[in-house]
């Protein structure tokens, strides 16, 4: 049973941290994942922007990357949303427009892995804080994971899950709209912030480090200490402390 | 005129930064669309099988579009039997032309108007006003744009953009003395002086929210009375119509009847919903003595036929989408330079003008969230049409010479995992002269817009990659043994993955049974509408649901 991780660029490059605390939580399953080298990028800032032939570049390298694999882990449902755009990118290509259904299969955003594959719902983590979650828009209506975290933080002893107002509004990333349209994006994020401070939460959660760079970026710059994290690291600080 | 309209000098950009400053506009855009897909939000919830009935929905509007020949064929057929004059025409400038005819022949001075969208769109008040027939729009929402001499930012709310304070002294002004800023005074007072508008109108100028087929009426949905108005008090009626505004039948009418009011202001159904079915008849009471049904292209059929925008034209005019919009929310309707405005006239405005160049950029002015698709009631996959509209432009050549140049630097250093790391490596280096305390906030580069409001993560010492030759033997020493039920459980998805069973393991939560054992906890991601500051909010702004069609 092969169960690869699909790195994404970002939490190659930026958040090693994230994808750690991945590979050491399944671990604890008996849950070996490898790291095929070929992969770099799933192609959505080009995909997005409307760049597709530059997009099929990246998007191939991870078609390639996953073709032997059984499970595909990623920590970003926005990343494993974008191979469900593959079939479209692809449409004129056979050999890897096949490649890329059966991807589509066999991926899984790291909560979906959890619950539904390993049906894990209750890690014995405690992390006795304040937490509120954003639900990033294209893990939550892409990929429909709604339910997952919430699960997985409710049996979280200790932690007091707190209601972020308008949770299901975009922070404002959303790739190149974030440098093309930066005033934009900025009213976007501000307003977002704001809402995390309204929470009174201590640390913000999800499933995307590009939105979680974004809100903790701005957090940043306007020197609010909230604690930005991926709900991986959530549930390893939580499994360590036990 | 083949188009309805010429391209806008300026950029969304610039029209964006405008209601970016503009406190009063944002604090009443959010005001009410927070109200609306709150109504909305709860509308579909007390439905109870909202899901079911927006597939129905969307099923009926991609049959219906599938065979619009055939439908308007018989419309017209059904129509002219019942004794509209229906008239058919390719572009606005056509449209425009037939009823300036039928305003001279029937030497008409004034025209009372419901609230009508694609009236918008053509731009039918100027030329009226330009044979000397007064156009007056009685959608108290409209009356208010109409004075501010301004268009339409919302689909179902004209005058989103005004607050209280601003619409008492635009009402001031028409009356000719100082009106406070109270709701029913206000209204009471544009009430009055409509009634007289009506009484001399020569013409009543409509919309067509649905048009039926098997019977060849058409229908208005409103909240106010004053479309009933328009179409029993003047002699003679004339109906605009979008070419895609057809239904089958009376029985496909009760579905949108349920979607529409309450995508649109979460009502349960709509205060006034009218079928008109041909002139008055002798046994009846009132209604017009002629009436005219024009039909009208001006770019829609360039939709049918093209598999990425033909469900463009299922869209029923609700406005859900602009409400769900948190880039609407805060540069409003005007920022998108034409009549539609919000995601649907970000990708509906260039589709029906077939220039994506020119208009490429109000695509831009979306972060692709899908909040606009979550929230169509005929589920239009607006966020998907909008990375279309972005490759056409990019495919006909009208990208920007620096974009280009990055995205063919981007896709040399995606397309190698070699070549991702040197660009890494080299990235580590250079952020040495920008690194502080592990940020970047210099506002350089790409940077410029990003770092005017965040501060950068430097990048980490090693990469993942790079961390994992140490990490994976480290970790494989930690290995526990697998359950013997979750190893099972693993190779029966592989196995029936091969058996053809997609999505095994992947239960869409928003679908079926749910993944929780117990009751769910008190979090959940609603709005609070409570917090909302109502001191600054507009009166109720032609309170929607007007017949938008």
């Amino acid at each position: 049973m092969k169960v690869s991780l699909f790195v994404t660029c970002i939490s190659d490059a930026v958040y090693p941290r994230v994808a750690e605390a991945i590979a050491r939580l399944l671990a604890r399953y008996g849950v070996a994942v490898d790291l095929p080298p070929v992969q770099t990028c799933c192609g959505q800032p080009a995909y997005n922007s409307g760049y597709w032939q530059e997009a099929r570049e990246a998007a191939k390298t991870i078609l390639d990357a996953f073709a032997d694999s059984d499970f595909v882990v990623s920590p970003s449902g926005s990343c494993t949303g974008m191979i469900h755009h593959y079939d479209k990118l692809f449409e004129d290509d056979p050999v890897y427009l096949e490649k890329a259904r059966v991807l589509e299969q066999k991926s899984y955003e790291f909560t979906q892995f959890l619950v539904h594959v390993l049906g894990v719902t209750d890690l014995g983590a405690v992390y006795p804080h304040k937490v509120t979650y954003h639900p990033s828009c294209h893990g939550s209506r892409i990929l429909g994971v709604k339910e997952e975290p919430l699960v997985l933080m409710e049996r979280v002893k200790g932690l007091e899950l707190v209601p972020l107002p308008f949770a299901e509004d975009c922070c404002g990333f959303g790739g190149t709209f974030a440098v093309k349209m930066s005033d934009i994006s900025g009213a976007m994020v501000t307003e977002k912030a704001d809402h995390v401070l309204e929470s009174e939460a201590e640390v913000l959660v999800g499933l995307d480090m590009a939105c979680l760079m974004n809100i903790s970026g701005h957090l940043q710059y306007r020197n609010e200490p909230v604690r930005v994290m991926h709900l991986a690291e959530l549930l390893y600080e939580g499994v360590k402390q036990t | 005129m083949s188009a309805a309209q010429s391209k806008p000098r300026d950029t969304v950009k610039e029209r964006a930064e405008l209601a970016l400053n503009n406190a009063f506009l944002r604090k009443a855009v959010k005001y009410t669309t927070e109200k609306l897909r709150g109504g909305k939000q709860q509308a579909a919830e007390e439905h109870g099988n909202w899901e079911a009935w927006r597939e129905r929905g969307r099923q009926i509007r991609l049959h219906t579009i599938a065979h619009l020949d055939y439908y308007l064929q018989e419309f017209a057929e059904n129509a002219r039997a019942n004794g509209v004059h229906v008239h058919v025409a390719d572009t606005g400038a056509e449209a425009v032309e037939i009823a300036l005819a039928i305003a001279e022949q029937k030497r008409a001075r004034s025209a009372v108007k419901s609230k009508s969208m694609v009236t918008e769109e053509l731009h039918l008040n100027q030329a009226l006003e330009g044979i000397g027939v007064e156009a007056i729009e009685t959608d108290l929402g409209e009356y208010i744009i109409q004075l501010a001499g301004e268009a339409p930012s919302h689909i179902i709310i004209p005058a989103i953009h005004k607050n209280r304070q601003q619409i008492a002294e635009l009402l001031s002004k028409d009356a000719g003395e100082t009106l406070p800023p109270d709701t029913t005074v206000l209204a009471g007072f544009v009430r009055k002086k409509l009634r007289e508008k009506f009484l001399e109108a020569d013409l009543g100028i409509t919309g067509c929210n649905f048009a039926i087929a098997e019977s060849g009426s058409m229908v208005l949905f409103e909240n106010e009375g004053n479309a009933r108005m328009v179409t029993t008090v003047p002699e003679t009626q004339i109906t605009f119509m979008g070419m895609e505004r057809i239904i089958p039948s009376w029985s496909d009418l009760e579905v949108m009847a349920t979607l529409l009011p309450r995508s649109a202001t979460g009502q349960k159904l709509t205060v006034y919903m009218s079928g008109i079915t041909g002139p008055k008849r002798q046994e009846d009471g009132d209604g017009p003595e002629e009436m005219h049904i024009i039909i009208i292209d001006n770019g829609r059929s360039l939709q049918l036929g093209d598999p990425e925008f033909q469900e463009l034209l299922n869209c029923i005019r609700c406005g859900a989408c602009l409400n769900a919009c948190p880039v609407y929310r805060h540069i409003g309707g005007h920022a998108y330079g034409g009549t539609y405005s919000g995601p649907i006239g970000a990708v509906l405005t260039p589709a029906l003008q077939g220039n994506v160049a020119e208009w490429d950029d109000i695509a831009n002015a979306s972060s692709l969230c899908g909040a606009c698709y979550e929230a169509c009631p005929v589920k239009i996959p607006l966020h998907d049409m909008l990375v279309y509209l972005r490759r056409r432009k990019v495919e006909q050549g009208y990208s920007p010479t620096l974009e280009r140049w990055a995205m063919k630097g981007y896709a040399a250093v995606m397309s190698s995992s070699v070549k991702l790391q040197r660009t890494l490596k080299l990235g580590k280096l250079g952020q040495k002269l920008v690194v502080r305390d592990g940020v970047i906030k210099a506002r350089i580069g790409p940077l410029e817009g990003w770092n005017r409001y965040r501060h950068t993560p430097g990048l980490p010492e090693q990469s993942f990659r790079e961390r994992w030759e140490t990490l994976e033997p480290d970790i494989r020493g930690s290995l526990q043994e697998m359950d013997a039920g979750m190893k099972e459980r693993m190779q029966q998805l592989v196995r029936s993955r091969s058996e053809g069973n997609e999505n095994q393991g992947k239960r869409d939560s928003s679908e079926g049974e749910s993944i929780r054992s117990d009751a769910p906890t008190a979090y959940s991601g609603k709005r609070n509408s409570d917090r909302v500051d109502r001191e600054e909010s507009g009166v109720n702004k032609g309170k929607g649901g007007g017949n938008h069609g």
